[in-house]
């Protein structure tokens, strides 16, 4: 019953590393993940951070995330937007994103979409909730 | 749709960020050090006057009176908590953090 279907909304605007917040929102994600729920994450001021390709953590001593990032798509989430301007305030390009898994046909990498700020107001109006981090 | 912001402008951007991707007619409340951006006579207030005009914007009672105050812009609607238990149980909900 599509009806029953709720519309979860992530929305991630904290910096990854100096806090937990990012990675505590990939659990939860990933959690959420197992219900049927239409899940999506909107990277949105210093959340854009969190999905620069390359992060390396080793010598802070922590395992990272970015390999996790990598197979959001695997768990069937695979709505996953950044705010344009954001990236732009940043510096940040296309190009500077990292992965979130394969197109299963054309094994073709799969990354976030980058959206404007209206569009991202009106996903959030349709959603049932909205879950900050 | 209920924005809450609780960080204060003159730190955070939560608030900008919030009038950025509110859409019209939603409401926001300033709430805990947000309540800084109703004040009058700030460098925040020709931001907050102009979200008044496409937003239904609210200041949480206690919080103002307990930062001391005292003019709150016009526009802005002072709310008590069960204001804001109301809003809350009208709206869905989304916490700029």
């Amino acid at each position: 019953m599509s009806d029953d279907i709720k519309k979860i909304m992530f929305t991630v605007r904290k910096a990854p590393h100096g806090s937990i917040y990012v990675y505590e929102g990939l659990e939860v994600k990933l959690i959420m993940a197992a219900y049927d729920a239409d899940i999506s994450v909107v990277f949105m001021d210093d959340g854009v951070n969190a999905l620069r390709a390359g992060q390396d953590t080793k010598e802070l001593g922590i395992k990272g995330f970015e390999a996790t990032y990598g197979v959001l798509v695997d768990y069937e989430i695979e709505k996953v937007y950044v705010d344009r301007k954001s990236m732009e305030d940043r510096g940040m390009t296309e190009a500077d994103l990292l992965v979130i898994g394969e197109d299963e046909d054309t094994e073709e990498d799969i990354r976030p979409t980058i959206i404007d700020a209206d569009e991202i107001a009106k996903m959030m109006a349709e959603q049932h909730n909205i879950m900050p981090f | 749709m209920l924005h809450m912001v609780n960080k204060s402008p003159f730190q955070n951007n939560g608030l900008d960020s919030c009038l950025r991707f509110a859409s019209e007619g939603d409401c926001i409340l300033l709430m805990e050090d947000a309540a800084y951006g109703a004040a009058t006579g700030t460098a925040k207030e020709a931001m907050l006057v102009e979200a008044c005009k496409k937003f239904k914007v609210y200041a949480l009672s206690a919080d103002v009176k307990a930062r001391g105050i005292k003019n709150v812009i016009d526009g802005i609607e002072v709310t008590d908590y069960a204001g804001f238990v109301d809003l809350v149980d009208q709206n869905k909900t989304h916490s700029w953090l």
